[in-house]
């Protein structure tokens, strides 16, 4: 009846994740029950469930990526303290079954559901403005995106009460991730929640992709794009190109799992490395989805804060585009060690080290851009030049490994571990935390407090270095990652250290969620009045903070980069500019509740599929049927903004936009 | 659209690139042009599969033995016709003629449904000689390779049946049109996909 | 009934007049009957040097891929179409790296960590 689904499932025996469950689902109860006390269902599901206006979504999308970041973060904790005490003689205090999952499981959310919904929200957020449109293509694809990312994480935080996790490490190589030798749930967890997952993010990358080449301002050619728009159409263009791999080896996997097939098994003429060469075909074009977004919020912050246009915006453009073409032309480095001849490692190490010099030129344009400029140095400055100085190191490193007989040494040691931290934290989080500070009063009306950003920086920056600098002797020493215990007793001062580290990252985060409250608290002290807090230069700041629904109420025409900029040197005052407006009536999408019902039953087809419960993944699979129909007969999709109503909005607001 | 606009979008010393955003139908074509790409790279992977197992028959049936040039020509001939009737029904849909969009696309239906039902005689025959997907690496990377093609084709064959539905119900609606041109893409794509497949999979079974 | 070139480039598929487009699936249809009937002739025939025949099946593939892009996807090299080709360029890309770069590489791994009792196999073949 409920397949392979029994009380057995609930690890009652095990103290430790039953108290972490116990004191999640705690919580969870307490805010839903605030919120229904406090009568806020109606609101939240009108403004923020249902919505399909992109701001919304990509604050919803750094919500979720915030609070996985938790979720992922603790896992680390566990990890830094089991390794801090498991030295030897000494076995720490997580067996090695659980220790794998919860390697496997930090891998997973960090980079899934940390760092994707980051990419992802800020992109949703920025680039429809940046544009100077209206929303991105298609609004109500845009939901069903992020709600099925959000299906994705609810199974994975169930596998973590409701059976077990995959065992595997965070991609799943078989054979260890066949049935032979993983019988369990774990990697069907990981497998569907990932599938689902997927393709939101496959929708999303379409969906962006078309909004950068079909819908600009009029004016906006792709020389007067802003970079932050470039890189994202590069990262889009990534996903588009290297998603379906993922869905397809995954799907694979999925049926050697459940129907006997043999892709990857090892008999009857499968071949696990088949699955290693195509997973890593998606997984470095994966990294570099990541890393681009970044590279691009920092052009936009080094150039608003040193107050001088972007140097070398062309180089700047090609290199973005080099890095694109590139990273499909590296993915053996991550597997030099596994069978391949001397001919074969060279060309792709080779090919490794080219793709560090257009990043190479990145850095220096940025240098060049804040060289000679007024340099403000705000928050997202402190976090632009510690990934200056972190990702360089993180990028050497690797760049030390893409030499093959180098890599025989240290592949899957913990200085591998390192360099990729290096480049993730470096890179992807310090550019993360650099656009959500540079961002937020756009999003929210008001800044964020200064002092405490800078204060969360250093810890971040601080405990950086601590946690993942002994990483890298500890694997020139011989330390390999995914070790639940040691013998050798040298290596446990470094451990120490790093779990020093980990520590004051940990206060770093907990001195964000004081941040956001001390922020939202003073929130009149710190108001954007004028919409452009930081004298910006791109179309974004063209509007109030925050901006209507429909973003522009006037077409913003551009004729040159940093189009804002020249409109504000052009234009003098802000009682200069509309004068005389004529407004139009404009049509805003209508609010949608497609995408969250869609992700309900995604998450019964997932849950059930898992489980083997046949009878709720069919009534999952037509649920989604019922309503993708309903939306396809779905004809008033959009309400209208009577002029009058535009015109009201931006006397009291407005002034600030390009005059027709 | 402001006058300006107006001006600025058919102006043709305009480069397309700075006319402002583009109109609806170009926004859906484009994004699903986008969505078919992707559904190629899917496709891509499977054929990279294939080809890497193809040899792996683990002393099973293999290529050689097991597929008929004769039934593939057929349904090679069903697919290529069923493109050209629907292209047919596409031009149907553009002038807004109800009888022929029914006619042509009822025809795109029968001959992709023969399509299919070619396809299920010759996978359950092989099921039932015990040349099935578990046999061998081989027959795992053939089933599921030609029966994503086959699940795209009956995807394609209910959305068509939507489709209709959508123009008896709703009419020639610009939403409606612009899926069934959608739907155009996503027949054709298929199509493509099975050259790919016949070419490299059935015909060279047998070199 | 003609369509104007819109704002941002036409999607593939885009009809300008219908009399034309008629033709040009029918021409593609002919083009394609003629490139199939020549794949399955090239399978089994004599009179092509049989190390060519995979190539002569590549091309002809290829060319009939061409005809439905061009004669019933109506891509082309206007300036509508840019982008579209552009897109299309660089899945051709991703789609070619991951099939040859997959073949190449696993021959390389499978050539080299060959078991043992199939290398001596091979040796002692030669």
């Amino acid at each position: 009846m409920f397949g392979r689904l029994s009380w057995a499932a609930i690890p009652f025996d095990q103290p430790v994740v039953m108290i972490a469950s116990g004191t999640v689902g705690f919580v969870i109860f307490c805010v839903l029950a605030l919120v229904t006390v406090k009568g806020w269902w109606p609101c939240i599901w009108r403004e923020w469930i249902t919505s399909v206006d992109h701001k919304r979504i990509g604050v919803m999308y750094i919500f979720l990526a915030l609070l996985m970041l938790v979720r992922g973060f603790s896992d680390a904790m566990l990890m830094r303290s089991q390794l801090a005490l498991a030295a030897g003689q000494a076995q720490g205090y997580l067996p090695p079954e659980h220790y794998d999952q919860i390697f496997s499981a930090h891998g997973t959310i960090m980079i899934f559901f940390v760092a994707m919904p980051f990419v992802i929200g800020l992109m949703n957020f920025v680039l429809p403005l940046q544009l100077g449109v209206r929303d991105v293509a298609f609004p109500v694809l845009n939901s069903v995106s992020f709600w099925l990312s959000a299906a994705g994480v609810l199974l994975v935080n169930v596998s973590l009460v409701v059976g077990e996790f995959a065992r595997t490490g965070w991609l799943a190589y078989p054979p260890l991730s066949e049935v032979a030798y993983s019988p369990g749930v774990g990697v069907d967890y990981y497998l569907w929640s990932l599938q689902i997952s997927g393709l939101g993010t496959l929708l999303s990358g379409i969906n962006l992709l078309t909004t950068i080449l079909k819908l600009r301002a009029p004016g906006m050619g792709y020389r007067r794009m802003p970079i932050f728009c470039w890189t994202a159409l590069a990262s889009n263009l990534l996903i588009v190109a290297s998603f379906p791999i993922l869905t397809a080896t995954f799907a694979m996997l999925l049926l050697d799992r459940y129907c006997g097939f043999h892709f990857f098994t090892n008999e009857l003429g499968g071949n696990p490395m088949m699955y290693i060469n195509l997973i890593w075909c998606w997984g470095h074009p994966e990294v570099y989805i990541l890393i681009l977004p970044a590279f691009g919020v920092f052009s936009e912050v080094v150039a608003t804060f040193s107050g001088k246009p972007l140097f070398g915006r062309r180089s700047m453009v090609m290199a973005t585009m080099v890095i694109c073409v590139l990273s499909f032309l590296v993915w053996l480095h991550h597997f030099f060690t596994m069978g391949a001849g001397a001919d074969v490692n060279a060309f792709f190490g080779i090919a490794t080290m080219i793709i560090a010099v257009p990043t190479g030129v990145k850095i220096f344009n940025w240098l060049f851009t804040l060289y000679g400029g007024r340099i403000r140095f705000t928050v997202p400055v402190y976090w632009t030049i510690g990934f200056m100085v972190t990702f360089v190191i993180g990028g050497m490193t690797g760049v030390l490994m893409a030499i093959p007989p180098a890599d025989f040494v240290l592949h899957n040691s913990l200085f591998l571990i390192a360099h990729f931290h290096n480049v993730a934290i470096g890179g992807v989080v310090f550019g993360v935390m650099a656009g959500i500070s540079y961002w937020f009063p756009k999003a929210f009306g008001f800044t964020l407090n200064e002092r405490l950003g800078k204060v969360v920086f250093w810890c971040w920056f601080f405990g950086f270095y601590l946690a993942f600098m002994p990483l890298y002797v500890l694997g020139l020493m011989g330390a390999t990652r995914r070790m639940q215990h040691y013998s050798n007793m040298h290596w446990q001062p470094l451990m120490l250290v790093a779990l020093v580290g980990a520590l004051l990252i940990l206060f770093g985060i907990a001195l964000t969620v004081v941040q956001f409250a001390v922020s939202i608290r003073r929130r009149e002290l710190n108001r954007d009045v004028t919409g452009d807090p930081w004298n910006g230069r791109t179309l974004e700041w063209s509007t109030p903070s925050p901006p209507p629904a429909w973003n522009f109420s006037l077409p913003p025409q551009v004729d040159r980069p940093d189009a804002f900029w020249a409109m504000k040197q052009q234009q003098g005052t802000v009682q200069d500019r509309n004068v005389k407006q004529t407004y139009e009536t404009i049509q805003v999408p209508r609010n949608n509740p497609t995408g969250f019902y869609i992700a309900f039953f995604a998450v019964l087809l997932g849950f059930s599929l898992i489980w083997r419960i046949w009878w709720g993944a069919g009534l999952g699979l037509l649920g989604v049927i019922v309503v993708c129909l309903m939306q396809a007969w779905r004809t008033d999709g959009e309400i209208e903004v009577p002029a009058e109503k535009v015109a009201a909005f931006e006397r009291l607001h407005g002034l600030k936009e390009g005059a027709v | 659209m402001s006058a300006t606009e107006q001006a600025l979008a058919t102006a043709d010393s305009v480069p397309l690139s700075l006319r402002g955003p583009a109109p609806k139908r170009v926004v859906a074509g484009y994004g699903f042009w986008l969505f078919l790409l992707s559904d190629i790279v899917i496709f891509a992977a499977l054929f990279a599969a294939y080809a890497v197992l193809s040899g792996e028959s683990a002393s099973g049936p293999t290529a050689a033995d097991l597929f008929d040039k004769k039934h593939v020509l057929i349904e090679t001939a069903c697919l290529l016709a069923s493109s050209v009737t629907c292209g047919f029904g596409s031009l149907a849909v553009l002038s807004g003629d109800r009888n022929s969009t029914y006619f042509w696309m009822s025809i795109t239906f029968i001959l992709g449904a023969a399509f299919l039902s070619l396809e299920v005689s010759e996978f359950s025959h092989m099921l039932s000689i015990g040349a099935g997907p578990s046999r061998s690496a081989f027959l795992s990377a053939f089933f599921t390779l030609v029966g994503t093609h086959g699940l795209h084709v009956t995807m394609g064959l209910c959305w068509l049946i939507v489709m209709l539905l959508q123009v008896a119900t709703l009419g020639f609606q610009p939403m409606v049109s612009r899926r069934f041109f959608c739907f155009g893409l996503f027949w054709h794509a298929l199509d493509i996909v099975w050259i790919g497949v016949f070419t490299i999979v059935y015909l060279g079974a047998h070199l | 009934m003609s369509v104007e070139i819109q704002a941002q480039g036409a999607a593939p598929g885009v009809h300008v007049h219908t009399q034309d487009t008629r033709r040009s699936y029918l021409i593609g249809l002919g083009y394609a009957v003629v490139l199939t009937l020549a794949s399955f002739w090239a399978s089994s025939t004599d009179l092509v040097y049989a190390p060519g025949v995979p190539i002569l099946l590549g091309v002809l593939a290829i060319a009939q891929m061409g005809i439905h892009l061009v004669f019933f996807l109506h891509i082309s090299s206007a300036p509508d179409q840019t982008n579209n080709i552009l897109a299309l360029a660089f899945g051709i890309f991703v789609v070619g790296l991951l099939v040859f770069g997959s073949m190449i590489i696993m021959a390389n791994l499978n050539h080299n960590m060959m078991p043992m009792d199939r290398l001596m196999q091979l040796q002692m073949q030669r």
